[in-house]
C-alpha cells in the first residue's frame, strides 16, 4: 500500500543534499551542534526533541528521538511525561484562544 | 522483551544452533550490503586483530544458572548442565600459575553455582590474584546455602560485577524474570551491610547495564549519575561504577532481535556505529576465555559461537596444553556478532572501552 510516511525515507534524510549541497550541509552541522552537550546535557535535548516531534506531529521524528532517548538513558515514565508537555502546550494553545472568544462575545453582548 | 522459563537448547529452538546463528548474522550484513566486520577493521588498518597482551583469565565456570534471561548470549538457565570440573579448575590454575595473568574473571550461568566454585575462589586467591564473579545477585538470596556468600567475597577480595539494567523493577524483570528487581535489591542490601560499594572499605562492587531492548547504550557516565541517585534515593543502595554494555547479537538475544524484526535495523544501527578507537582496545585483545570443558576462545562471545583459538597447533585450543606465547602469537577470531563491542563508546565486560 502507498502512503504519504514511508519509515525507510528516514534513512534516506541525509541525501537531500542531492539537489541542494551547500544547504544542506550547514543544515547538518547546525543540527549537529544543537544536539551536542551544552547548557544543557544531550539527554535533556533528546527529550525536548521527543516533545516537539509530537507538537509537530512528524513520524519520521517520533521514530527517531523515541528510540535516542532511550539511547541517553530515558525511560517511559520520562518519555510519556515529555508528550504530555507537548500536549499541555498545544491544549493550552486552543484553549488560551478562549480568553479571545470570550472578549469578542462579551463585546456584541448586551 | 519477554522472559522464556527454558533455555533454547531445552526448546531445541532454531536459535539454539550455532551455524544457523551465524548464517542469520552473515544475511544480516550481506542482504543489507553492509561492511562485513573484517573488512571494517581493514578499513582501520586493525585486521587481521591480534592480541596485545594476557592480562585477564575469563572463565566460564558453566551455563547453569538460577535464571533466564530474555537477552543471555550464554543460553544459560536451571536446565543447562554443562559445569566446568574440578580437574579442568586445576588446570586452569595450573595455567595460571606458569603465565603472567593476575586477573581471573569469573562467569557462567551462575558462576556460584560450580560445586567447586569456592575452593577456587581461594585457590586463586592464593595464587595473588585478583578475582572477578560475575554474580547475577538474585543467587545470594536463592538458597540459605548462598546467604554467607557477601562474607566470602569479602574473604576473599573478590571484585563484584552484577548486571541490573535497570533502577525500575518493570524494565529489570522484563530481561531477567518476574521478582529478578526485588530480589536484586536484597542482595546488594546484603553486599552493601558487608562493605561492598561502600566508600573506604576497598570493597569494589560495579553494576552493568545492558539496554532492554534493540537500541544501544547510553553515555556510561551520565547513566551512572542517574542509576546512583536513583537506588540511593528509592533503596539506599550503594555501588562504585557502572558499566555500559551493549547487547551482543547471538543466541537469545538474536532471536529476539529476530522474533520481534528489530534484526536488520539493529545490525545496521551497530555497523554504523562501529568506532575504530572502540575497536582497537576490543577486550579479546588481553583476555582469554576458558569454556566449561577446558577449550580456550578469544572471548565469551566466540565461545558460545564455538569459536576456538586459532591456533596452528590444535592441543593448544584446550587449557591442558596452555602455552602464553602460543596464544599470543594468534590471530582473533572476527564475525559479524563483533560489530557490537566496536559501537560508539565501545562495549566489553568492563563497559564502555573509549
Amino acid at each position: 500500500m502507498k502512503t504519504y510516511y514511508n519509515p525507510e525515507d528516514l534513512k534516506k534524510f541525509g541525501k537531500i543534499g542531492e539537489f541542494q549541497k551547500e544547504l544542506a550541509d550547514k543544515f547538518f552541522s547546525y543540527y549537529g551542534e544543537v544536539f551536542k552537550e551544552g547548557a544543557l546535557t544531550e539527554r535533556e535535548k533528546s527529550l525536548i526533541a521527543l516533545a516537539v516531534s509530537h507538537a509537530i506531529q512528524c513520524p519520521y521524528c517520533i521514530d527517531a528521538y523515541s528510540v535516542d532517548t532511550l539511547e541517553k538513558g530515558c525511560d517511559e515514565e520520562e518519555m510519556m511525561e515529555a508528550v504530555h508537555v507537548a500536549a499541555a502546550i498545544r491544549g493550552g494553545a486552543s484553549l488560551v484562544h478562549g480568553v479571545q472568544m470570550m472578549n469578542k462575545v462579551k463585546e456584541v453582548s448586551m | 522483551m519477554s522472559t522464556a522459563t527454558k533455555s533454547l537448547k531445552k526448546q531445541n529452538h532454531v536459535f539454539s544452533d550455532i551455524d544457523h546463528q551465524l548464517k542469520v548474522l552473515h544475511h544480516g550484513i550481506k542482504d543489507q550490503n553492509l561492511d562485513s566486520f573484517s573488512s571494517k577493521l581493514s578499513e582501520t588498518n586493525l585486521f587481521p586483530l591480534i592480541p596485545t597482551n594476557l592480562d585477564i583469565f575469563q572463565i566460564n565456570m558453566g551455563k547453569m544458572c538460577n535464571q533466564v534471561c530474555s537477552h543471555c548470549h550464554v543460553d544459560a538457565g536451571p536446565d543447562r548442565k554443562e559445569i566446568m570440573s574440578k580437574e579442568t579448575l586445576q588446570l586452569c590454575l595450573d595455567a595460571i600459575a606458569k603465565s603472567e595473568i593476575k586477573t581471573v574473571d569469573l562467569t557462567g550461568g551462575a558462576p556460584e553455582m560450580n560445586p567447586h566454585f569456592r575452593w577456587f575462589v581461594e585457590e586463586a586467591y592464593k595464587l595473588d590474584c585478583k578475582v572477578i564473579v560475575r554474580c547475577n545477585l538474585t543467587i545470594i538470596v536463592a538458597n540459605k546455602k548462598y546467604f554467607d556468600l557477601p562474607e566470602f567475597y569479602k574473604e576473599n577480595e573478590v571484585e563484584i560485577v552484577s548486571s541490573l539494567p535497570h533502577y525500575s523493577s518493570k524494565k529489570t524483570d522484563s530481561q531477567r524474570g518476574d521478582g529478578v528487581f526485588d530480589r536484586s535489591i536484597r542482595a546488594l542490601k546484603m553486599l552493601n551491610e558487608v562493605g561492598y560499594g561502600m566508600e573506604g572499605t576497598g570493597l569494589t562492587l560495579n553494576l552493568v547495564y545492558n539496554p532492554s531492548g534493540a537500541f544501544l547504550p547510553p553515555s556510561q557516565a551520565g547513566l551512572e549519575k542517574q542509576f546512583k541517585r536513583k537506588l540511593k534515593k528509592d533503596f539506599d543502595v550503594e555501588f562504585n561504577s557502572l558499566f555500559a554494555i551493549t547487547n551482543i547479537p547471538i543466541s537469545r538475544y538474536l532471536d529476539y532481535l529476530v522474533a520481534s524484526e528489530n534484526f536488520e535495523g539493529y545490525m545496521e544501527k551497530l555497523v554504523n556505529a562501529y568506532n575504530p578507537v572502540a575497536a582497537e582496545g576490543v577486550m579479546c585483545r588481553n583476555t582469554i576465555s576458558v569454556g566449561w570443558d577446558g577449550y580456550l576462545y578469544d572471548c565469551d562471545f566466540n565461545q558460545m559461537l564455538e569459536l576456538k583459538v586459532a591456533v596452528s597447533d590444535k592441543k593448544r585450543q584446550h587449557v591442558k596444553d596452555f602455552d602464553s606465547q602460543t596464544l599470543m602469537d594468534r590471530k582473533i577470531i572476527v564475525n559479524e556478532h563483533c560489530f557490537g563491542c566496536t559501537a560508539g563508546s565501545g562495549s566489553s565486560c568492563g563497559g564502555e572501552i573509549t
